[in-house]
């Protein structure tokens, strides 16, 4: 069995409109891929679509995660089996904690009848909010309410850490981020590096790339990847800009 | 299914059980001035209480429903097919051991007797029209408080259940508390000696196991000057296929200084019609809080009120409604200030899921020559799917330039992306939709005493259980 995130000749509909096309891509276990392309080329989209947002139509093609095929579960199902995304834009909860919050989505994934011991959760919860940074009275506040864009970034993956998800896509976790709190992500996810995580990070700058070195950085535009490499096309990218990849991209067609 | 699904589906029968009637005494269907003699005779009732209930029917008889304001679903209410007074027994029991078996296991079903030895001073259990349980704890009982029956308490202490009886909410004071004051049977009365503070809940439980049938249970709770009591009621009916009638009275009076909390949660079948009228009297420097959660029946109409009389008396009211497919929440608030000084403060929360509709009526009524009263209101309505309606009738009274009110409202939506970012977490949708539900009523819920504000979050995992798929 392939130990790997697998997308296959991925077709996805917004509506009436085809956003991703013929999309190919395999994330082997225990490696971090990077997306980059301009705005509108479907990025977000792909990032949804796999997690299974109901307004995404996806027409044909196949995704499986450790070969298993995930296109048939429920949202919720396929959080459980592994597959977690960091939100562009992270949801407000109005009075759900963020304790409470990530309690229940721990107690989700627990067998028939068994309940999370609070005090382990709670020693695992402070330790990873340490490490990422954020105040301990963080916990008793609802879940992203009032969050700066720092703040609600920081909280996806600590809930990302909390989780521990198979394979995760990070959708513009650095968008909204000053440098620091920039470090501070990267390292939270460098820190699940090399265990059993896969990761699709979806940037829009090669800035985060210098904290978070992808194994293969692939750009994508009009809903396909039209180019791959390592670390270097992404620093290519920065130098000469997207238009670059436009033009290369309609020669070829 | 997983576990937390099987669980709910045993919880959600956990009310919805009924026993074969075995009634001793039924009034049988219909209300005319025999079914009062009935009842009256059955209770051994002096001929004032007759009098008074036969009076009460001509107020009931006589006035319109008040469909003019309220909906006219209250037109479906067949008034000549309901039964009147059905009970087993009509003397309460001390002992859960002399509780005939089927009453027994119905309260031991609900978890009353655990919750008894576990966290109150008294309980009282009322079984179709009358308690078939009641017992206070004996270093309650030693300090004077008296908790019993109101049946028992209008025999055993005339003299303080005469005093106050229909004082509060005279018979008149609209259709339903006049039927009320016709064919009342059991409900609670309490009495709290001046300081005497019960440090642990009071509590009555009312379950309605027979069909057709309408309860009016009467409840008296005084508390003397610089007491402090807490009164708790649950509610339970199976699900029948005709309606049935829950129309209570409920009145408080809290004496100079003194303290009474009132907590009810209720989750009645969804063809109870729950037509509630309760009040307080707050005088110098008491404190009146209604605590009310109103879950399930068909419709229910409350509105839980203080008349702030006394200088500097203080009322509250915070409710919670979740009106679900089919169901009507009209509930609200009323406070009436009627001494310089005194305070009051509403908060509501409404939630509609499917079709349900929540409706908030308030009433703040300041006159001209007060001074220094204060009023916060604050009603805020969630609601779960497009459809869903809530509406909002405040009528707010001010006069003078030296009191001071306050109205906000609110309503907000649970979005579909909130919900897809919850379900990402590996919440079922139901889940996730319940635990935005919990959300919502948070601030408030986090001020209840633990025990209840568990069973709230339970009922409202159970109805939103329900409501989605």
């Amino acid at each position: 069995m392939s130990q790997a995130l697998e997308i296959k000749d991925l077709n996805v509909n917004i509506g009436d409109k085809r956003i991703i096309k013929d999309f190919n891509l395999t994330i082997p276990k225990e490696e971090i891929h990077a997306i980059m392309g301009p705005n509108g080329t479907g990025k977000s989209t792909l990032a949804k679509a796999l997690a299974g947002h109901p307004d995404y139509e996806i027409t044909s093609g196949e995704v499986f995660m450790d070969g298993e095929s995930i296109l048939d579960l429920e949202v919720d199902e396929r959080s459980r089996a592994g597959l977690f995304l960091a939100f562009q834009y992270p949801m407000e909860i109005p009075g759900v904690t963020i304790a409470n919050f990530i309690r229940a989505a721990k107690n989700a994934r627990l067998p028939d009848g068994e309940e999370l011991n609070a005090p382990a959760y709670y020693k695992e919860l402070y330790e990873k909010m340490d490490a990422l940074k954020i105040d301990r009275k963080f916990t008793s506040r609802s879940v992203n309410e009032g969050f700066s864009g720092g703040e609600k970034k920081r909280c996806e993956i600590l809930q990302m850490a909390m989780l521990e998800p198979k394979y995760a896509v990070l959708d513009e976790t650095d968008s909204g981020l000053d440098i620091d709190a920039l470090k501070i992500v990267s390292d939270g996810v460098n820190a699940l590096r090399g265990g059993n995580l896969g990761a699709l990070v979806i940037t829009h700058y090669q800035r985060l790339l210098n904290y978070i070195i992808p194994d293969r950085v692939h750009v994508m535009y009009d809903g396909r990847i039209v180019k791959s490499g390592d670390k270097s096309l992404a620093e290519e990218l920065e130098s000469k800009g997207y238009d670059w990849i436009i033009e290369i991209t309609e020669t070829a067609a | 299914m997983n576990a937390a699904a099987t669980q709910l589906e045993i919880d959600r029968d956990k009310g919805d059980f009924k026993y074969e009637e075995h009634h001793k005494y039924d009034a049988g269907v219909g209300l005319n001035e025999g079914t009062i003699d009935y009842i009256c005779d059955v209770k051994g009732e002096d001929d004032w209480i007759r009098d008074f209930r036969k009076r009460a029917l001509k107020v009931f008889e006589g006035k319109p429903m008040p469909t003019h304001w309220a909906t006219k679903d209250l037109e479906n209410i067949d008034f000549s097919k309901i039964r009147y007074y059905l009970s087993g027994d009509n003397r309460t029991k001390k002992s859960w051991g002399d509780v005939p078996d089927e009453v027994k296991e119905t309260f031991e079903r609900l978890g009353i007797p655990e919750n008894e030895r576990k966290f109150l001073a008294g309980v009282e259990a009322q079984f179709d029209s009358e308690a078939a349980y009641s017992n206070i704890k004996d270093a309650v009982a030693k300090d004077g408080v008296i908790f019993m029956g109101s049946t028992e308490g209008l025999m055993e202490h005339p003299e303080i259940f005469k005093k106050w009886f229909g004082k509060v909410i005279p018979t008149g004071d609209n259709k339903f508390s006049a039927l009320n004051s016709a064919v009342f049977s059991g409900g609670s009365f309490i009495y709290v000696p001046p300081g005497v503070k019960v440090s642990h809940p009071l509590q009555a439980y009312f379950r309605i196991n027979a069909e057709n049938f309408g309860q009016f249970e009467r409840t008296l709770i005084i508390a003397d000057e610089g007491a402090e009591v807490t009164y708790m009621e649950g509610c339970t009916a199976p699900k029948f296929d005709t309606a049935t009638l829950h129309s209570a009275v409920v009145e408080l009076v809290a004496m100079p200084g003194a303290k009474i909390e009132y907590i009810t949660v209720q989750n009645w079948s969804s063809n109870v019609f729950n037509l509630v009228t309760k009040r307080a009297i707050a005088h110098e420097d008491a404190v009146v809080k209604w605590i009310d959660c109103n879950i399930g029946s068909r419709l229910t109409m409350k509105y839980p009120g203080v008349v702030l009389k006394g200088r500097r008396a203080r009322g509250e009211v915070m409710s919670i409604a979740l009106a679900n497919e089919g169901q009507h929440q009209d509930t609200g608030a009323k406070m009436i200030h009627a001494a310089d000084e005194t305070t009051s403060n509403v908060i509501s929360k409404s939630i509609s899921v499917g079709k349900g509709r929540s409706t908030y009526r308030g009433q703040v009524h300041m006159p001209k020559h007060l001074k220094g009263c204060k009023n916060n209101t604050e009603c805020d309505a969630l609601l779960i799917n497009s459809d869903s309606r809530t509406d909002t009738y405040p009528a707010i009274t001010v006069r003078g330039g030296e009191n001071y009110v306050q109205h906000e409202a609110s309503v907000s939506k649970v979005s579909a992306e909130q919900i897809f970012y919850m379900q990402q977490r590996g919440l079922s949708e139901a889940e996730a939709m319940s635990l935005s539900v919990n959300g919502f009523v948070n601030d408030l819920t986090r001020q209840f005493p633990m025990e209840y504000s568990v069973e709230l979050k339970r009922l409202i995992e159970l109805e939103m259980e329900g409501s989605v798929g």
